[in-house]
């Protein structure tokens, strides 16, 4: 039978045939324990994933904005100096924009720190210039020094480029979360092909008893199966509810957090766990299925 | 056109083709053979008692006629299929047609003995509420009514043997291999166990059972006929008629 096939049978068949199958010994423990521990897991994995793809987004966007130039000078020849200094950018290579904040924009940023309603005339605050690279960015180096040659009053601040490498690490986790995902969905299935052939062994006796008043090996198989995608189905819905229980329980992350602070999910996200269960059940059947018929056929 | 065949056995037989045909068979377990030689004809609707010393085979001839064991060499065919070229699935459908009464009676532990009794009936998907009313007045035939909610290991050894009995008839199969149905049971109940494997053979069931008890084989013998076949030396033989 293939496999939708036997899907299709499995699911309209009669429930009551796995009746047959005794419902108590370790197995039963096994596979409940094996299913929650790794849809547990699969909760953190995703979470993972999900966050570091979102910290990877979110520093991927800073980046592109990730530079400043802060022009000190004095009020004569402020905008002189600025002048001076976009017309520079302009020609270098690296930079998409430069464009110069102005008053409102400056004392928005400011905001935070000295309240609303600054009059930003009467300070002697610096004039920012907005750097939006393209292609691998601009040569620091190079453009440090030909600022301090045209334009002495300018500081150039590129203090997030560093997180450029992050970004890429936070690309690579998110692959390794899915890995990791993959790898816990294979040795859920190895797990429960374990537990199912030693049930099918423990039960040699149970399995002649069905043979002898005519029972197919479809027949029992199937009733070995449905215990056991139940089982994993329950075991993983234990498993997850206990993982998003403790992600909910993480400190709460603030919105700019760092990685840490971020492991969660957020929104309908929340809503992808409940796939684990399902997959369980699903990886349960496929790996009963197996392991019934290659032990079945063994079998005398 | 009725056949009549000399087998080795001096089986002599009347009637159509067998149910359960042996032919030449041989068996062993490893060692030496167990059974040599053996050919058997079950004609539809016949009467057997199968006998001999105790370990000469009579379980071991049983199983091979109903495709748990595969004879060591010569055929064994079920319903005019070859054994040997049987898939898993084939097999099944003829255990279907054969009940068996194991020696050891094995039941599944957990299921009450209605439901125990009721298995075949499960298994082949003919678990239905006509079925149902069968099954109480079949449980009620074999005595077993204040029981039927009991769990098999619950059971005196009597009591098993009844249930097994329910079991292999409750599908009103072609043929019913008994081995040693009334071990554990006081003649009244046996008598009545007899009496519905009589009414099965009348309705033109095939019977085989293994039994030491020579006072059943007479009880039966005056109510139907029966033959009497004996293992003895690895080799069948059909019994005198001083039986
Ligand atoms: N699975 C087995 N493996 C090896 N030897 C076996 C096996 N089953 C039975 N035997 C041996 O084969 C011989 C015949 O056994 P069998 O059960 O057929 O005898 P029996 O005539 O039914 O005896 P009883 O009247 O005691 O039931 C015995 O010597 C037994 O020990
Ligand atoms: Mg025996």
């Amino acid at each position: 039978m293939s496999l939708r096939a036997s899907l299709v049978h499995f699911i309209a068949g009669d429930p009551q045939a796995a009746r047959v199958v005794p419902p108590t010994g370790f197995t039963v423990w096994l596979t409940l324990f094996s299913a929650a521990a790794m849809a547990f897991l699969a909760v953190f994995a995703l979470a993972l994933s999900l966050a570091t793809g979102r910290l990877a987004e979110r520093w991927g966007s800073e980046l592109a904005r990730s530079s400043t130039v802060r022009i000190s000078a004095p009020a004569g020849q402020m905008a002189a100096q600025t002048e001076t200094a976009l017309k520079l950018l302009k020609t270098t290579k690296g930079v998409a924009r430069a464009r110069a904040l102005d008053a409102d924009e400056q004392s928005a940023l400011l905001e935070p720190w000295f309240g609303p309603g600054l009059a930003i005339d009467a300070l002697p605050i610096p004039q920012l210039i907005e750097i939006i690279e393209e292609g691998e960015g601009f040569d620091a180096m190079g453009l440090r020094l030909r600022l301090a040659a045209e334009v002495p009053g300018a500081v150039l601040d590129d203090h997030t480029r560093w997180r450029r490498p992050l970004v890429q690490a936070a690309a690579r986790l998110r692959l390794l979360g899915w890995l990791s995902l993959l790898l816990i969905g294979g040795a859920t299935a190895a797990m429960i092909t374990l537990a199912a052939k030693a049930a099918l062994a423990a039960n040699a006796q149970v399995i002649s008893v069905l043979r002898l008043v005519g029972a197919r090996d479809s027949y029992i198989a199937r009733a070995f199966m449905r215990r056991f995608t139940w089982r994993s189905f329950i075991g993983a819905v234990l498993g997850v509810a206990l993982g998003c229980g403790a992600i909910a329980m993480l400190p709460a992350a603030d919105p700019g957090g760092g990685f840490l602070t971020g492991l969660g999910f957020q929104g309908l996200h929340w809503l992808i766990p409940l796939i684990i269960p399902p997959l369980a059940a699903f990886a349960g059947f496929v790996a009963t299925r197996g392991a019934a018929r290659k032990t079945l056929k063994e079998m005398p | 056109m009725p056949l009549v065949r000399h087998s080795k056995a001096e089986i002599v037989v009347f009637g159509e083709r067998p149910v359960i045909n042996l032919e030449n068979v041989a068996y062993s377990y490893g060692g030496g053979e167990l059974l040599s030689d053996i050919t058997l004809k079950l004609q539809p609707g016949s009467f057997h008692f199968l006998t001999g010393p105790s370990g000469s085979g009579k379980t071991t001839l049983m199983k091979l006629c109903y495709g748990a064991l595969t004879a060591t060499s010569g055929q064994v065919t079920l319903f005019e299929e070859d054994v040997r070229g049987m898939s898993r699935d084939d097999l099944a459908l003829i255990r279907r047609r054969i009940g068996v009464v194991h020696q050891d009676c094995q039941f599944l532990d957990h299921l009450s003995v209605a439901e125990n009794i009721s298995l075949p009936l499960m298994v082949s998907g003919r678990d239905d509420l006509k079925q149902s009313a069968n099954l109480k007045e079949l449980i009620n035939w074999v005595g077993l009514s204040p029981r039927a909610g009991a769990l098999p290991p619950e059971l005196s050894g009597g009591e098993r043997q009844r249930a097994a009995l329910a079991r292999a008839v409750i599908m009103s199969p072609d043929v019913v291999l008994a081995d040693e149905p009334t071990g554990n049971i006081d003649w009244e109940m046996s008598q009545r166990l007899l009496r519905l494997l009589i009414e099965l053979n009348q309705m033109g069931r095939t019977i085989l059972i293994a039994t030491h008890d020579l006072a059943l084989i007479r009880a039966v013998k005056t109510q139907v006929q029966a033959r009497v076949l004996r293992i003895s030396k690895r080799r069948l033989h059909l019994a005198g008629a001083d039986l």
